[in-house]
């Protein structure tokens, strides 16, 4: 018996190592959505995750082999025979060394991380760029397009291959609108309206859900976003204009009430339900468009060109 | 329960409506708090309760009565955690409502950040702080109970929460609007706001407290350089303390004027601008996070260099990571709402902000190994928290500068992963530190040790329990898992790696029960502490018996080297072969008073007044605020004294006299 088990020993690391190899695969799997991006967006926040975790593990496999080696090292055991320096209290050189380990690896993060995060707050260069004005309320979601004039409750739909510009306000308490395979997430706030841009590669459906806390329906806030091509979303405007009604403000009210509703689609809305004016600090960047409400309607305005106005 | 009671308590507690956990809760506490007054009563305790406990002003008492607060409410937050993970391994059959969950998950948060973390530190500052100083007690002794006891009573004002009127349900950090009236019209908000502030009085006065004992009440020759790094530690947390609740009373006060008196602050209607909330909220709440992590770090500092039987690696260094964490804390705080849309210019600052705080941290944890390097190690409970600190906390900071990454946070905020983060540094780095120095300080506050081979089955129960508990919730993070929710879709594929996570849960727990029994068995049969000095410790409580006398020191040290204690150890000295029965003087210590807990008592009823608005409640509370006080002021008999012949003869019955 001993021998045969003896040789039967290498084989017991099998098992741990297929369930570290299994965590790995499923790792690739596709319900890990932060890790399957489904746009530009996404894709980048990704890119950041992982240039972070690397220049990271540079740091913790050495201080993680380091405190093993020093443990067993130096464990205080009869016959112990590593050395035993009971002043030894400090040596410059060393010190100086992991002062400089840090700084080294945080300036690879630092570096990218500012550059991204200033590159995602612009809305690329776009021809006439659609725009989603979304209205968190308890516990659903309004998109209103006011560039199409349409609506929706519970669900988007937005080109592919484009950015859309997400304006976000809230009618309720905070949420966040995510978006996981597209990109990040951005609060709601009442009184304030924030941007956000995301973009899908291909046409598909990616599902988003509410990341902060409002109350007892909010665990149901998920939505879809339906990312079609150009062509397919003209003719899903054009389709919804011609069989939904437009929402009127009871409409509005009813969505107002703390409930959890379907999915809703309006040909039109009424203009007052969304916050007239954008407020204007975080729309900063180039690319960026500022909201005007006038006589003339809805315009959008590069921010350069705000000081001629 | 008999209707009449039922309608009874729906119309003196408005917005109330009872549930069946409810009433089960109610009567649990009514019959403890029955056993309790009985069994005072019969062994004829009660004086003995008033005398030595509640009038106490003696900093070694107050840091027992912290810790078995600190305690009790751990345990109270555990379960809160175990109802949470049981809900979410069951995402079909949820054990516990959707309201229930909200209200738990508020005071999960807020019990373990408030009135667990905190008192636990107190417990530890105030057990040790006088004692590593040489001095007689902290600088303020009565402020010192004071503090104490609107603890305690804050402590008591959530608690009771639960039973009476429901439980605030809005997340530790109660973001509004959905605070406000609107969406939360019952009292549980109130309790919160209320017990935070009547606390947070206390805290402040604790950090004044503490700042000024250690920079003046130090022992002769004991200069900033030759301090302990954990009464660095201390200075640095009060002086955080100092800054950090003064925002956060702001955010509070302001949110509870929304409530009670309609105004308009961070209201959904009237323009209210709820990131002015969150912002306040967090100009507290990053300090927070340095205030109960600087402590742990001091700790580990005085634990690594005992059980390595060596100096600490770096001490000039260590001081200046300290400091500069101290600093840096301030300037961080945006990094909590990255996606609250201050815009890029912001966001990039406050990431590289919270990137150099990384720097000093890394410094530390390469000092602590460091230390070990060349030294002895013996692997006790104590030192056992340590070495799983090093990597827990080190894959805690990873994940930090992770979420640091601002384009990355825009996907992690809210996230599990988040979660994760937070729980690993607050435990692998608070609780693991808290209890380390329990462990390590408990034959100097109660005379014995605690049984080690039990103490070290906790320690592996908390540290597997920890790593299955907060592993899968990072991968959770990465599939997209959002926290607040009590229960989710399955398709998602977020069941499988729930029920790990409420397993390590269950583990923990277990490592609780074997902890609380390591506690209870070491009372009755632990190892007696004769030397004072178990440890062969390094700092100046190890030259004192255990339990230490009520003067603490028959005569006070002169330090002439930084481990003070040790050195003196090295020259063949000892605080008691130095001590002759002539050189004992007459020691002046404070004296009890019963304001401080009427003090306690008087807000107590502000506060509870307050949260159901019952406004002549409030004026007998305050009333009786302003009746201690100006009692308090022309109190002037508050110092005794204890007479020479008694010290000689404590001294000498503990064997630390000459001739």
């Amino acid at each position: 018996m001993m021998p045969k088990r003896r040789r039967g020993w290498p084989y017991r690391y099998v098992v741990p190592l297929a369930m570290v190899v299994g965590l790995l695969v499923s790792g690739c799997g596709q319900q890990y959505v932060l890790l399957h991006p489904a746009g530009p967006v996404a894709q980048s926040e990704l890119h950041l995750l992982i240039v972070a975790s690397l220049a990271m593990l540079v740091v913790i496999v050495p201080v993680f082999v380091l405190l093993a080696i020093t443990v067993i090292r130096f464990r205080d055991k009869p016959g112990n025979k590593a050395p035993y320096w009971p002043n030894w209290h400090g040596n410059k050189k060393l010190e100086i060394i992991w002062w400089i380990i840090p700084v080294v690896l945080l300036t690879v993060i630092a570096v990218p991380t500012v550059g991204q995060t200033f590159a995602l707050s612009k809305l690329p260069k776009a021809k006439d760029p659609v725009i989603i004005d979304v209205t968190s309320l308890t516990w659903k979601w309004l998109f209103q397009y006011p560039g199409q004039h349409v609506a929706t409750v519970n669900y988007a739909v937005i080109p592919a291959g484009e950015p859309v510009l997400f304006e976000l306000t809230a009618d309720s308490p905070m949420n966040t609108f995510w978006v996981p395979q597209l990109g990040g997430m951005e609060y709601t706030m009442p009184n304030e309206v924030l941007p956000l841009w995301l973009e899908a590669y291909k046409p598909g459906v990616y599902w988003g859900h509410s990341g902060n806390f409002s109350g007892e329906g909010f665990e149901k806030m998920f939505f879809n976003v339906k990312s079609v091509t150009p062509e397919a979303f003209q003719q899903w405007v054009k389709k919804v204009h011609q069989t939904a009604k437009p929402m009127t403000m009871t409409n509005y009210h009813n969505l107002l009430a703390f409930n959890t509703v379907g999915v809703q689609t309006y040909s039109n809305y009424p203009s007052d339900t969304f916050p007239a004016e954008a407020n204007g600090f975080t729309l900063n960047g180039e690319g960026m468009y500022m909201i005007m409400h006038d006589q003339h309607g809805i315009t959008y305005m590069p921010m350069s060109d705000m000081s001629n106005h | 329960m008999p209707s009449f009671v039922q309608y009874l308590i729906r119309t003196l507690f408005p917005h109330d409506v009872l549930r069946p956990t409810e009433l089960g809760a109610d009567v649990m506490i009514l019959a403890t708090g029955v056993i309790i007054v009985y069994y005072l009563t019969k062994q004829k305790k009660w004086l003995y309760l008033w005398n030595e406990w509640l009038t106490t002003v003696d900093h070694k008492k107050i840091a027992v009565m912290y810790l078995i607060a600190a305690v009790a409410m751990l345990f109270r937050g555990g379960v809160d955690a175990l109802m949470l993970r049981t809900n979410l391994a069951l995402p079909t059959t949820p054990v516990i409502s959707d309201l229930e969950y909200n209200q738990v998950f508020t005071t999960h948060g807020t019990i373990m950040i408030f009135f667990m973390a905190m008192p636990f530190i107190f417990a530890l500052f105030n057990a040790v702080v006088p004692l590593m100083i040489g001095a007689r007690d902290v600088a303020f002794p009565r402020l010192n109970a004071m503090s104490f006891w609107l603890f305690a009573f804050g402590a008591l004002l959530l608690n009771i929460s639960f039973v009476i009127g429901g439980s605030p349900d809005a997340g530790w950090t109660a973001y509004p609007p959905y605070t406000g009236l609107l969406f939360n019209p019952g009292p549980g908000e109130n309790y919160y706001f209320l017990s935070l502030l009547i606390a947070g009085i206390g805290t402040t006065m604790t950090g004044v407290n503490f700042l000024v004992t250690t920079l003046r009440m130090r022992a002769p020759g004991m200069t900033l350089m030759k301090m302990p790094m954990f009464i660095w530690a201390t200075m640095a947390t009060s002086a955080l303390i100092l800054f950090a609740f003064p925002p956060l009373t702001v955010a509070l006060a302001m949110s509870l004027f929304d409530r009670l008196f309609g105004s308009s602050f961070f209201t959904l209607a009237h323009g209210g601008l709820p990131m002015m909330y969150v912002n306040l909220f967090w100009l507290f709440g990053h300090p927070e996070v340095y205030i109960v992590v600087l402590p742990p770090f001091g700790i580990f500092s005085e634990v690594v260099a005992t059980f390595s039987r060596k100096a600490l690696f770096g001490y000039s260094v260590m001081v200046v990571s300290i400091i500069s964490i101290m600093f840096l804390a301030y300037g961080t705080w945006v990094h909590h709402f990255f996606t609250m849309g201050a815009g890029p210019a912001v966001n990039a600052f406050f990431g590289l902000s919270t990137m150099l705080i990384a720097i000093p941290t890394g410094v530390k944890i390469f000092n602590w190994i460091f230390t070990m390097w060349g030294g002895r190690i013996r692997l006790t409970t104590a030192m056992l928290y340590q070495l799983a600190f090093i990597p827990t906390f080190v894959i805690g900071g990873a994940t930090g500068i992770l979420l640091a990454t601002v384009p990355a946070d825009y996907q992690l905020h809210n996230t599990y992963f988040l979660i994760a983060h937070f729980h690993n540094v607050l435990i692998g780095g608070t609780l693991f530190g808290l209890l380390s120095g329990m462990y390590y300080w408990w034959p100097k506050m109660f005379g014995h040790k605690l049984n080690e081979r039990q103490g070290q089955w906790a320690f592996w129960l908390y540290f597997i329990g920890f790593w299955v508990t907060f592993g899968p919730q990072y991968l959770l993070g990465l599939k997209g898992m959002t926290r607040r929710i009590y229960t989710y879709p399955l398709g998602f594929g977020w069941h499988e790696l729930n029920v790990i996570s409420t397993v390590g849960a269950f583990i923990m727990g277990a490592g609780f029960v074997v902890m609380v029994y390591n506690v209870v068995w070491s009372l009755k049969y632990g190892e007696k502490d004769l030397t004072g000095d178990p440890w062969d410790g390094r700092t100046l409580e190890w030259a004192l018996p255990s339990p230490v006398p009520e003067y603490n020191f028959a005569r006070i040290p002169v330090v002439t080297a930084r481990d003070a204690w040790w050195d003196m150890k090295q020259k063949g000295q000892t605080l008691a072969n130095s001590l002759r029965p002539e050189d004992m003087r007459t020691i002046e210590l404070p004296k009890n008073t019963p304001v401080p807990f009427l003090l306690g008592l008087a807000f107590f009823v502000v506060g509870f007044g307050m949260t159901f608005q019952w406004w002549v409640i409030v004026a007998f509370g305050a009333a009786g605020v302003v009746a201690s006080l100006v009692y308090s002021a022309f109190d002037y008999d508050e110092h005794k004294h204890v007479g020479a012949e008694v010290i000689r003869r404590t001294e000498a019955a503990l064997g630390r006299l000459q001739g």
